[in-house]
């Protein structure tokens, strides 16, 4: 039966006229707390993103995972209350805040109704501000940790990430997983959480971002009261480093039917001119959706995995272009011969003009749909201060990402894609596959 | 049915919500599918999805993962389109797209700019009944399961033990076969098997579409009477009514050794009733038992007994959904600390459990999980995904709209004593599947 009347093609190189309704707000407290606010009144909840720079990376000499057990044990008690009568408190508002870290940085994600939300913040500040760090917390906690710890151990994924950034970072804290190590953990007494607090939670180094029912003034006001007693110095923040990584394959042996790869070399920093074309140029190569180059070859023609796909990562310290999939061990060897060649094959030629145009029309498109929610715009709007943008961006990123011709890619996918340079890490029981330093 | 690498584990409770301020619309095409229009003018964006009443509970003995197989094949050619070309053309239109398989349903859906909804909505039509496949799409689209199962399954020693468990659990449900299907059956599974479940399942009269987002009613009405409303009912659709559980008599019980395990643990599942139309107050009891017993980490009764006082347990839960075409199960977990073993592990949340059902439920614990309940609402409206699912899988799993609106009512109106009928009548052993999941062999029999 035929009845596909619509015409696909009208909607084909059409700039997107989807504008998202983003109008954020600069804010800057009475305390000298600076914020970005998207005012939404639609639904009575507020959602804020708090996110203080440093995160794990911040952990002193030996004491690796400290920053971690301390934010997993920042919301077990706070002032007069235990674990559980904070819990309690905190489940009588209806708000919800979840602490969690990274390498770049400890974030705080709160919610809470209109209805309560002096109730909810004078909550989060105690928690904020006068944590208890209870001895029996920690204990409990740093249980749980461990046995995250132990679950990862025998995880190929997780194999493979500690690999790959074993190899990258040399001596920078990037190098280790900042959950820590069973031993490590299972000597941090309640000083080293006690320093990690006091190292981490910094107001200078805060960003915030804010979505929903709230006024520009009512959030300054927050802020001040929220944050206002926190200090002003933590420890040094870590300095850049130099990706360590070269070519060649490593491989890990794990008893596993499927053999995990992740592969990496140096990628290109946020504020390089060059960034965009590099940005577009992965999408075609190694983007979302199965139409990238990778997922056409490696998955669609030869059905060798799953999923793969490629990703520009800009941490606030170091750059890299990775990849990952995982195929069954007497399959991965020819999967990556496959990605090897892709490599080779984008940094001589670049792209064709359709490869392009698909991809600018996607991340155009795809853009203005991030915005649909409280708890999204908050995280972005910390993303994009932590990435040091200017508050228009939202404005003239569509621009930037079609300004980008086929001469930028060509120009710029030499310069990125580097076969020779690219490190696999193989996690599994890979059949012909050795080690290559 | 793609591959999502930063995906998060997805938490094991979903509070039910209410719609709010949203505003639902739903109406039935002449052929037999179902409309339901979510609305929701936030941004300019819409997520169009069509759910099938068919999943993998509904295969053929012998052919499991036919459903999801399936679902892959979707993505491959058409009378209309190339293999390949939907999801494209979404992508190029600065949308998402993707399907997923469970027990009881299929669902496809895009997420893309509103004034893009008719181009999605043509394109979902076209393989509703005009799937075109060539015998060149069967292998390779073959191993890309067979490695979706390695990725899911065989290389996660808890999702291997979580298949041994359901298996144990249903006597003789397909509920005990895993969706992705038996590594055995996936790998033969043929062009022909994948056409007869299509030629059988598939088409308007077995399918429900839900647009949710910046969507009007009266638009997406003309727009599906145009593009689905086109399509003739498929006369091989049938009402599901599939095999039935004979009475379960005797528990069972399963160790699962792998040396992967980083952490031992006993879980427990009993099968447990789900809820149906009408009538869904034995379901609400359960979901609010779960809610009491393990849906905090800090105050629910198991952490506070296991985690708190006894001191003797890593992490203690217990969840359930009562979202199902068939019986489900209820389900509790102990992770011990280590040195304790999990004999210890399992006596300890049995005592845990009777201790409650003696004590009772808390009145005020329950008044606040209630009142988390009711904020929960509020913040849904912040998902506008989140909404549509609730419509595309509470209508595939045997509700009704009714159903589905008036469950945030019926589990405020839960009692302490609801909940504890609702315990003693689902904690019975006769039902239960006990398994423990352990690194080494050794530890079996210290």
């Amino acid at each position: 039966m035929i009845r596909f009347a619509l015409t696909v093609g009208m909607f084909f190189g059409l700039t997107v006229p989807v504008q998202a309704a983003v109008d954020i707000q600069e804010i800057e407290t009475p305390g000298g707390i600076a914020a970005w606010l998207v005012e939404e009144d639609s639904i009575p909840f507020t959602a804020l993103e708090l996110r203080f720079a440093g995160g794990a990376s911040l952990d002193r000499d030996g004491k690796r995972g400290a920053i971690n057990l301390m934010t997993a044990t920042i919301e077990e008690g706070a002032g007069d209350l235990d674990a559980q009568g904070f819990a309690v408190a905190r489940d009588d508002l209806a708000a919800s805040f979840s602490f969690d870290v990274g390498r770049d940085g400890l974030s705080v994600s709160a919610r809470f109704l209109t209805e309560n939300r002096d109730e909810a913040i004078a909550l989060l500040k105690l928690a904020l501000t006068q944590p208890r760090f209870d001895q029996e917390a920690i204990d409990r906690v740093r249980e749980q940790v461990l046995s995250n710890i132990r679950s990862d151990a025998n995880d190929p994924n997780s194999i493979a990430g500690r690999r790959l950034n074993a190899l990258a970072y040399g001596d920078h804290p990037y190098a280790t997983n900042y959950e820590g190590t069973l031993e490590s953990v299972g000597a941090l007494t309640r000083e080293d959480i006690l320093n990690a607090y006091g190292d981490v939670l910094v107001k200078d180094r805060v960003f915030v971002g804010a979505a929903g029912d709230i006024s520009a003034e009512d959030l300054s006001a927050l802020l001040d009261d929220l944050l206002g007693d926190l200090p002003t110095d933590g420890a040094p923040l870590p300095e850049p480093v130099e990706l360590q990584l070269t070519g060649g394959v490593t491989v890990e042996p794990l008893n596993v039917p499927q053999s995990v790869a992740l592969f990496g070399h140096i990628g290109i920093p946020r504020d390089d001119p060059d960034f965009f074309p590099a940005f577009v140029a992965n999408e075609v190569f190694g983007g979302s959706g199965l139409q990238s180059r990778l997922s056409l070859e490696v998955r669609e023609e030869r059905g060798l995995t799953y999923g793969i796909g490629s990703y520009l990562v800009n941490y606030d310290y170091s750059h890299v272009l990775l990849g990952q999939f995982a195929s069954a061990n007497d399959r991965v060897s020819e999967a990556i011969d496959v990605v090897l060649a892709e490599w080779a094959k984008i940094a001589e030629e670049g792209v064709t003009e359709d490869e392009l145009d698909t991809a600018k029309t996607y991340l155009t498109g795809a853009y203005p749909l991030r915005f649909d929610s409280n708890a999204s715009i908050a995280r972005i709007l910390v993303g994009m201060q932590q990435d040091g943008l200017p508050i228009d961006y939202i404005e003239t990123r569509n621009g930037k990402v079609d300004a980008v011709t086929q001469e930028d890619v060509q120009r710029v996918a030499k310069r990125l894609y580097q076969p020779e340079a690219l490190r696999f890490v193989v996690v599994g029981q890979p059949e012909g596959l050795e080690s290559v330093n | 049915m793609r591959f999502a690498p930063l995906a998060l584990i997805t938490s094991l409770i979903v509070a039910p919500v209410s719609a709010l301020a949203t505003e639902v619309t739903s109406f039935e095409l002449d052929n037999g599918m179902e409309v339901v229009v979510v609305e929701n003018r936030r941004a300019p964006v819409v997520v169009h999805m069509v759910w099938y009443k068919v999943g993998a509970a509904d295969e053929p003995k012998g052919r499991s993962g036919i459903a999801h197989f399936l679902e892959h094949l979707l993505f491959k050619a058409t009378d209309e389109l190339e293999a390949g070309e939907l999801s494209e053309t979404v992508n190029r239109n600065g949308g998402s797209d993707n399907a997923f398989t469970a027990q009881d349903y299929t669902g496809y859906f895009q997420r893309i700019a509103s004034d893009r909804l008719e181009l999605v909505m043509s394109m979902e039509a076209s393989r509703m009944d005009g799937l075109r496949l060539v015998p060149e799409d069967i292998g390779t689209e073959r191993d890309v399961v067979i490695e979706e199962r390695n990725q899911r399954v065989e290389n996660t020693p808890n999702a291997l033990f979580g298949e041994q468990m359901r298996a144990a659990q249903y006597l003789n449900h397909p509920y005990g076969t895993p969706v992705i299907g038996w590594k055995h059956e996936a790998h033969s599974l043929t062009m022909e098997d994948a056409l007869d479940f299509y030629a059988q399942h598939y088409g308007p009269n077995n399918a429900i579409l839900v647009v949710a987002g910046d969507a009007d009613p009266d638009e997406v009405k003309r727009l599906a009477e145009k593009h689905y409303g086109v399509i003739p009912p498929n006369p091989s659709v049938v009402e599901r009514d599939r095999v039935k559980e004979p009475p379960q008599l005797s528990e069972r019980r399963l160790v699962f050794v792998d040396p992967r395990v980083g952490n031992n643990f006993v879980n427990r599942t009993y099968l447990a009733p789900e809820r149906d139309p009408g009538a869904q107050e034995e379901a609400a009891a359960l979901t609010l038992l779960a809610e009491v017993l393990g849906g905090s980490s800090t105050t629910s009764v198991l952490a506070q007994k296991l985690q708190f006082e006894a001191q003797n347990s890593i992490y203690a839960s217990a969840w359930y959904s009562g979202q199902s075409l068939d019986d489900t199960t209820f389900n509790v977990v102990n992770v011990p600390v280590p040195g304790v073993s999990l004999e210890e592990a399992e006596a300890a949340l049995d005592q845990a459990i009777a201790e409650f059902i003696e004590e009772g439920v808390d009145p005020e614990k329950l008044d606040r999980i209630k009142r988390q309940i009711r904020a929960s609402e509020i913040y849904a409206l912040d998902n506008v995904r989140g909404l549509a699912n609730r419509y595309g899988s509470g209508l595939t799993s045997g509700l009704t709209i009714e159903d589905i609106e008036a469950w945030p009512d019926i589990l405020q109106a839960v009692t302490g004593e609801d909940i504890i009928a609702a315990a003693k009548m689902v904690f019975d052993r006769r039902k239960a599947v006990t398994g423990y999941m352990m690194q080494s062999e050794e530890e079996v029999t210290q």
